[in-house]
């Protein structure tokens, strides 16, 4: 009965994840090797860090993550003072003040980042089609940090047969190809304080983490508290079986 | 609960409370000494974990209630703030969102082991027909929660959803005006699916509760499908049962903690990590795995029914689906009538669990032909074809091979007590194990 039922449980976990597996678009996207990956993975700091300079430097310009405020960033392990001190570089709008009026000031740890357009209509005049937000981007797509690798590191030239309009460019790993946001990143376009090497790839793995960690950013804390929650119901179930055979054994 | 007889309690508080209202009496007697049979599997241990789902979907339902916003501007931001502002957010709602999953798993297991053992017979029809409805509420209010976080599947799969309605006759453009408040989905739409989300699994507890009570009137099947001759053939519930439930339930608990907390987005669509737009349809529209074999269906009517030689049509090939989709579900409320074989259970009836386990394969092959894009391929065929098969084979063995087994099928013999089988059962462990 056990053996039945696990061996359904099975068949139809694999037949219904297959699917979300198969229809993530073109192609699948490269297989990074991400550290919080597995039951105790956790995030590289310094690949959070690094990643959050490529954000601030190169994506904010036209990608929001309204998701994300300073605060959370001492997650990357910045400290108070160097949390204030990011956010004190961004000016946000405020008020209304006692005149009614209102005003901008530097950005608070308890602020969020500010947007660079100021709705949607403005993001898509600007760029054709409107960049989506980045907060919850590994979230949203299939295959996950994966796919946003992808997209940063699969530009190409187009096929001859099928010339692109202006605005458009051709990516490996965008559903249909086509994608409206140029190919944001080159070698040596940011430069690492930690000497890591500035690669295309480098870049676009630390992007991803850090966008990972955007979408997500309990999966630590999730993962340690399901150690122990599993650790805590499998002694629970164990002696919970040792009672079931007790309360039983003259039963038959 | 009727004013039978009460042995008084020796705590004076109880036996104060319980002469005056005989709350302690009525526990003691249908959970405390309630006679069960003893040949329990364990596949009857779904009905406690249903109800343990059922209030954990309450509890931490009403807790993400308290920081929830039911508007379309402000719904997806809300539980993104619950998921990451809230103290213990995130947990509280992968509980939530992994616990409707977990709730229908237990749900499916429960209402196959019924099928498979007869429960729906005699005695048992209206305890059937109880549960048939508690089904059709858990589906209507997890469709319904589903639309709650506000993100593209929400407002797609609804959309989807609710314009079947409209393929009803005369009515159906009004009812599907009622279910929106409006002519889209949109704000009314959300408003009413929280008010209604917040109401429904109410419902089910209420319903839930008069399933129990009958259950408690006509007593449990068992494996063996055979009635209960005496004493020797049950033990009490209290603590065999209650004991062999909590284990089974820890069990459980252990696989719904690894989606919790390893892989929580697992049973879910990315696209729903995607704020709701009207004005982009996402490619593939699915619903959550728990309607897909009943989408497949839905989707398997794809021709209409025409009146020869004329242009009239009777039924059109979207109103055809409907009617397939809920017809699916609403045959499980005349199971007791199709099946009228007096034996209950598919050990003793060796055809019909044939026929069953295919039916059982049937479903889930369904499930599989639900999650693909209408213009699937297998084996160089259209994936359609093969789903109007799987669809034809589920009707026809509700509609033409249980009523026809009723009639024909012999079965074997059954023992004559519980206690004998088991006596005999064990007897023959006892030899292989000496050989
Ligand atoms: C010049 C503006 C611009 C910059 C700079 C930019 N993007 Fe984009 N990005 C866009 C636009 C426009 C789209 C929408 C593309 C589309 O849907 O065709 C987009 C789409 C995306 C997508 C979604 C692709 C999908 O699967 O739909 C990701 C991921 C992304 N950008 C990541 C980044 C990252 C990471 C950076 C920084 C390294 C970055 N972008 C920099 C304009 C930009
Ligand atoms: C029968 C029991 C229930 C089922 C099957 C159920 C199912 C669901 C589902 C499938 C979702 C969508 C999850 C997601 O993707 O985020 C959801 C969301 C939600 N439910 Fe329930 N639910 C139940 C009981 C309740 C109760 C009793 C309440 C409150 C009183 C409640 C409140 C909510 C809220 C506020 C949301 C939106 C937040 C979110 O999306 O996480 N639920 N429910």
């Amino acid at each position: 009965m056990k053996k039945t039922l696990l061996s359904l449980l099975a068949v139809v976990t694999c037949a219904y994840s297959a699917p979300a597996l198969a229809s993530g678009g073109t192609e699948a996207p490269p297989h990074v090797h991400w550290e919080f990956s597995g039951p105790f993975g956790t995030y590289d700091r310094a690949a959070l860090q690094r990643g959050l300079k490529i954000y601030r430097e190169v994506c904010s310009s036209c990608h929001a993550v309204k998701h994300l405020a300073f605060r959370n960033l001492t997650d990357l392990g910045y400290n108070e003072e160097q949390v204030k001190a990011i956010a004190a570089e961004y000016t946000v709008t405020d008020g209304p003040d006692e005149d009614g009026e209102m005003f901008e000031r530097p950005a608070r740890p308890s602020d969020r980042f500010p947007s660079p357009y100021p709705n949607e209509n403005a993001a898509k005049a600007a760029n054709g089609v409107a960049p989506p937000d980045l907060s919850l981007i590994v979230k949203a797509r299939h295959h996950g940090a994966n796919h946003v690798f992808g997209i940063l590191t699969g530009y190409e030239e187009a096929p001859e047969d099928h010339p692109l309009a202006d605005g458009q460019h051709w990516n490996k790993y965008m559903p249909g190809h086509v994608i409206a946001m140029a190919k944001p990143l080159s070698n040596g376009q940011v430069t690492y304080e930690d000497g890591t090497i500035e690669t295309v790839e480098q870049y676009a793995q630390d992007v991803a983490q850090f966008l990972a960690w955007a979408s997500e950013p309990d999966l630590e804390a999730r993962k340690r508290f399901g150690i122990s929650a599993l650790i805590f119901l499998a002694v629970f179930a164990g002696v919970m079986y040792r009672l079931k055979k007790a309360v039983w054994k003259d039963v038959h | 609960m009727g004013h039978g007889e009460r042995t008084a309690f020796e705590n004076p508080v109880i036996e104060w409370i319980d002469s005056r209202l005989p709350i302690f009496t009525m526990m003691q007697k249908e959970y405390g000494v309630f006679p069960t049979p003893k040949n329990f599997n364990y596949f009857w241990n779904f009905g406690a974990i249903a109800m343990f789902m059922l209030v954990t979907m309450i509890v931490t339902g009403i807790v993400l209630a308290m920081h929830y916003t039911a508007n379309t501007h402000l719904a997806f931001d809300s539980v993104e703030r619950i998921m990451r502002d809230v103290n213990g957010g995130w947990l509280l709602r992968y509980i939530h969102m992994n616990g409707a999953s977990f709730f229908f798993i237990a749900v499916y297991i429960h209402i196959f082991r019924g099928m498979y053992y007869g429960s729906y017979k005699r005695p048992r029809e209206l305890l059937w027909i109880l549960g048939v409805a508690i089904f059709l509420l858990m589906m209507a209010t997890a469709f319904i929660g589903y639309v709650l976080p506000w993100g593209q599947m929400s407002l797609w799969g609804a959309t989807v959803i609710t314009n079947l309605f409209s393929a009803i006759p005369l009515v159906g453009d009004s009812i599907v005006t009622l279910l929106w408040g409006g002519f889209s989905v949109d704000n009314p739409t959300l408003t009413r699916f929280f008010a209604l989300h917040y109401l429904l699994p109410f419902v089910i507890f209420a319903v839930v509760f008069i399933h129990v009570w009958a259950l408690h009137i006509t007593g449990s099947n068992n494996p063996l499908g055979i009635d209960t001759k005496g004493p020797q053939d049950t033990v009490p519930f209290n603590p065999y049962y209650t004991i062999k439930d909590s284990f089974g339930l820890v069990v459980f608990l252990m696989l719904y903690a690894l989606f919790i907390f390893f892989m929580p987005n697992a049973l879910g669509h990315p696209d729903n990590y995607t704020p709701a737009n009207p004005l982009v349809t996402p490619a593939h529209i699915v619903p959550e795995w728990y309607f897909l074999p009943f989408y497949a269906i839905l989707r398997a009517i794809t021709f209409s029914i025409d009146i020869p030689f004329t242009d009239i049509t009777i039924i059109t090939a979207k109103l055809g689906g409907v009617i397939a989709m809920f017809g699916s579900i609403l045959l499980w409320f005349v199971l007791p009538w199709l099946d009228s074989h007096p034996i209950r259970s598919a050990k003793f009836r060796p055809v019909f669990r044939y026929f069953f386990l295919l039916l059982l394969a049937d479903f889930i092959f369904l499930g599989y032909v639900g999650s693909q894009p209408a213009d699937a391929t297998m084996f160089g065929l259209p994936l359609s074809v093969f789903g109007l098969g799987a669809t034809a084979y589920y009707f026809a063995f509700f509609i033409v091979i249980l009523p026809w087994l009723s009639k024909h099928e012999k079965g074997r013999e059954l023992p004559a007590s519980i206690h004998e089988a088991v006596l005999a059962k064990n007897k023959k462990k006892a030899v292989e194990i000496s050989e």
